[in-house]
């Protein structure tokens, strides 16, 4: 059995982990609803967005020539995979999910035969994904640095993509992401961007007007919205990571809080009868020690 | 009558009120949209977006470039960036312009696209000086 001083070690360190897990949660919450209030923020561009998209690609609906970013390029062979996952740890599920995810499915391409390539978006899926995948790797960005992700890392990497798919590097894209549905739950979630699933026209307001005129022409039109939307769509996925990852944190840090807490109950118990034991020990040694005498 | 406007950028947005009269830097040229316009989408140049109550200027917003979705009832506004003309930031307009003006002479002249996108670019950021320096007297109105 643990000595008296050993115990009071103990208990008085796993006192300063559980301060430390309470401080984590609080700070998650924090962040989280300043994250949430982003990502709604960012909201209504991307809705009108949308609207447009789905306005310009039904009037050019059947045409040819189509850029490739909404058709592809015509073949199924080198899929170009974006996990998106935290920079930082200790939230936890949210980033291993991720990792599961997305070794799953390079496996699963691998086995069709297919080519895959991998883009990490987010320091700990980089980490993850470099020791078993490191020769598919093409490169990799953090999420960001600073508290807020600003638009701008989204439009460098819908940049990146792009020219990577002039170049005639990938033909399809797709975007590994927690999906975040509440703050208790985040769904892993895969996402092909690239060609991209055209939207459903909910361009209701005017659904009884007569149609759209464009200008400049359609093609334009359509070849300076795609890529402006795929930039869009990566912004949202990287608030919805920032939001995920901060509700994920928050519980980990909550159990993990509350584990301190039974740790800390069991280890006083302990603590409690092993001081109780000394003293009775102590007590039978004088009493026999007298009656000795 | 008046007509629903917005102005969003990516990241909020950033207006939203009725209006008479909003005048937009199309690509192809200036564009009001009024009530009852035919429905038009169009790409906007970097500039200066006028919203007028009656005949009055209310609102000026600088966005750099992006695009518009005009119907007869509301006028939507996606810009690329957007701020208020009262907080442009002439210098660092004219700092980003500068480092702007020396990649296109660094540009390979051959690459039309992307001299294209430099060229818009510039373009915008020499209307964002404009509408920083024009602040002044349009709050005055």
């Amino acid at each position: 059995m643990a000595s008296l001083k050993e115990l009071r070690a103990r208990i008085g360190s796993v006192k300063s982990t559980r301060k430390i897990t309470s401080a984590m949660k609080m700070v998650a919450a924090a962040k989280l609803r300043r994250a949430e209030t982003r990502a709604a923020a960012a909201r209504p561009y991307a809705d009108a967005m949308r609207r447009m998209l789905a306005e310009v690609a039904r009037s050019v609906a059947g045409e040819g020539g189509q850029p490739a970013l909404l058709t592809g390029t015509g073949q199924d062979k080198v899929h170009l995979l974006i996990p998106m996952s935290s920079d930082r740890g200790l939230a936890g599920a949210f980033n291993s999910n991720i990792n599961r995810t997305t070794r799953n499915l390079v496996l699963k391409l691998q086995a069709e035969g297919k080519t895959v390539k991998i883009l990490p978006v987010g320091r700990k899926t980089y980490e993850f994904l470099s020791r078993d995948f490191a020769d598919l790797i093409i490169g990799h960005r953090h999420l960001s640095a600073s508290k807020e992700i600003p638009f701008s890392s989204a439009t460098e990497l819908g940049e990146q993509i792009t020219s990577l798919l002039e170049k005639g590097e990938f033909d399809v894209c797709t975007l590994v992401y927690n999906r975040f549905q509440n703050v208790m739950t985040q769904t892993p979630t895969e996402m092909q961007i690239v060609p991209l699933a055209l939207p459903e026209n909910d361009n209701t307001e005017n659904a009884d007007v007569a149609s759209y005129e464009f200008e400049p022409d359609e093609a334009t039109m359509l070849s300076s919205l795609l890529p402006r939307n795929l930039q869009v769509q990566l912004y949202a996925t990287m608030l919805e990571t920032a939001a995920g990852e901060n509700g994920a944190r928050m519980t980990a840090m909550d159990n993990a809080t509350r584990n301190a807490g039974k740790a800390i109950d069991r280890l006083t118990l302990t603590y409690n009868r092993t001081r109780q034991t000394n003293i009775t020990n102590e007590l039978i040694e004088i009493i026999s020690g007298a009656q000795a005498v | 009558m008046s007509i629903k406007v917005k102005i969003v950028s990516p990241e909020k947005v950033l207006f939203a009120h009725d209006a008479d009269m909003v005048v937009m830097p199309g690509s192809e040229g200036d564009i009001a949209a009024m009530p009852e316009h035919a429905p038009l989408m169009l790409t906007l140049r970097g500039g200066v977006v006028d919203v007028y109550e009656g005949d009055v200027v209310m609102h000026r917003f600088f966005v750099a470039g992006g695009f518009a979705d005009i119907a007869p009832t509301h006028c939507t506004i996606l810009a690329d960036r957007a701020l208020k003309v009262e907080d442009v930031s002439v210098d660092d307009a004219e700092a980003r312009l500068a480092a702007l003006e020396k990649s296109y002479e660094e540009a390979d002249k051959m690459n039309v696209p992307a001299l294209d996108i430099l060229m818009d670019k510039i373009q915008s950021a020499r209307a964002e000086i404009e509408a920083g320096q024009s602040a002044i007297p349009a709050m005055s109105i």
